[in-house]
């Protein structure tokens, strides 16, 4: 049976949890070192953990917060936000993290990903893709916490960042975030057709089934946050990840 | 005690972390003299084979550790790229390993991997033990591991393999031979199964 990773992405504001609605109306959820226990306790596959505000805030990475995250995840630790020079990613990788996720910063200075893939290994080295559609259906690549769309098409961005020397692709579908609609099935399959290295699919995954389909159109790994930390209908928070039995029953089996 | 050999690469607060959260204060340390002073040693290591066994040869830590594992019989345990040093060498550089385990370290067969099966094999796979041994001692049921990973042992004493795991074909994904042991995958990274694993290395060996 092969098995396939189902990470939980923790988005911090402030210090604070944070979950969003396509990017805005972020709602606090609580305290991060507090999720990751709980998350850890499930024995999630994989986390990742997403300072939203420190590119905005022009703030490096938290590293004490990151050392305190690290010492509660025996799981991969993936840590995203602020990132801008290489002496903050060995920083990062040394105080705890397997990866390190970049996403302004990949856009902006594309030698940060071969300088840290050098330094670290590609597996470490995670950019991460936000893509809205535009006014004609069209995918735009946005980078800034979803606010600023740049120029470079998104197949070719993502083969960029392959070249690169990244590991993994982060593939987030801005329209589908927090709306339980499914994942952006088209945008997953036209980006994974594109590159050798693994895609993670995020954005709008609603139940397990969202987690098969997504795999059948080419990503190798899945990721979701409202359905982790959000018990539906009325969003009250709830952290929750599925058991092993569910994964194998109504996952992997499916595959 | 327990000494994680720091000879400048990977995670080793991870290892460090997990070791504390088992009640077990290791010693992170590029000193020969704590080498000496171990009665356990974690051989970590990630990234390029050749970056590792480069690191290793200038640490000027090789005589120490034939010392001590050869000589002294002390309890190793090699991680990921640490486990593939244990060996005569990898398709993937030009140095030669440490060669306390005959075999070598090959690159995934792409031709024998099904079309969705990527290269790094990078997940959580379930390991099938191919001998007794005290490292999965009251193991919990379906162990399964966190690898990051492109290349795999091919050992010369079938023996020597301590675990086997399924990626698109059957691969070694861990060895012991006596006082020396290694694992592909992350012990570290791998909730309560890397627990047991890394407790029953500091109980049993």
């Amino acid at each position: 049976m092969k098995r396939v990773r189902v990470i939980p992405v923790l988005l911090l504001q402030k210090g604070g949890l944070v979950k969003s609605i396509k990017f805005k109306d972020h709602k606090y959820v609580g305290d991060p070192i507090n999720a990751v226990k709980i998350f850890n306790e499930k024995e999630v596959d994989e986390i990742v953990v997403l300072d939203i505000s420190a590119t905005e805030e022009k703030r490096p990475p938290n590293i004490a917060q990151v050392k305190d995250i690290a010492s509660e995840a025996f799981m991969p630790l993936a840590y995203g936000g602020g990132i801008t020079r290489l002496e903050e990613i060995k920083e990062l990788i040394t105080s705890g993290a397997e990866k390190v996720v970049l996403n302004t910063a990949a856009y902006k200075n594309p030698a940060l990903i071969t300088e840290g893939a050098k330094w670290v290994g590609s597996q470490s080295i995670v950019v991460s893709i936000d893509v809205k559609k535009n006014l004609w259906g069209k995918y735009k690549v946005y980078v800034q916490n979803g606010s600023k769309p740049i120029d470079t098409e998104l197949i070719a961005y993502a083969r960029q960042a392959e070249a690169a020397g990244a590991g993994e692709i982060f593939l987030n579908a801005i329209d589908r975030d927090g709306t339980f609609e499914g994942y952006d099935e088209d945008l997953i399959r036209l980006v994974s057709s594109a590159v050798n290295i693994p895609v993670v699919a995020i954005g709008g995954a609603g139940h397990i089934q969202d987690f098969t389909k997504a795999v059948h159109k080419g990503a190798s790994a899945v990721a979701a946050g409202s359905l982790f930390v959000f018990q539906r209908p009325h969003r009250a928070v709830l952290i929750s990840y599925p058991s092993q039995q569910d994964l194998k029953e109504k996952f992997f089996k499916e595959l | 005690m327990l000494t994680i050999v720091d000879y400048g690469v990977g995670n080793l607060a991870s290892i460090r972390n997990m070791l504390k959260k088992i009640g077990v204060e290791a010693l992170i340390s590029s000193k020969a003299e704590d080498i000496l002073a171990a009665d356990k040693l974690i051989l970590p290591g990630v990234g390029a084979f050749d970056t590792c066994a480069e690191k290793l040869q200038q640490s000027g830590l090789l005589e120490t550790l034939e010392q001590k594992v050869i000589k002294e019989k002390t309890p190793v345990l090699g991680v990921c790229v640490g486990m593939q040093l244990l060996t005569e060498g990898s398709e993937e550089g030009k140095l030669p390993g440490l060669g306390w385990i005959k075999g070598k370290i090959v690159r995934f067969n792409q031709g024998k991997l099904p079309s969705s099966f990527k290269i790094p094999h990078m997940g959580w796979t379930e390991v099938k033990l191919n001998k007794q041994s005290k490292l999965f001692n009251e193991m919990f049921e379906e162990p399964r591991f966190y690898f990051v990973h492109s290349y795999h042992p091919v050992l010369d004493n079938a023996a020597d393999a301590l675990v086997t795991a399924d990626y698109g074909y059957s691969f070694v994904a861990g060895m012991e031979h006596n006082n020396i042991m290694g694992v592909q995958f992350h012990p570290e990274k791998s909730h309560k199964f890397g627990m047991k694993l890394l407790e029953n290395f500091v109980k049993y060996y």
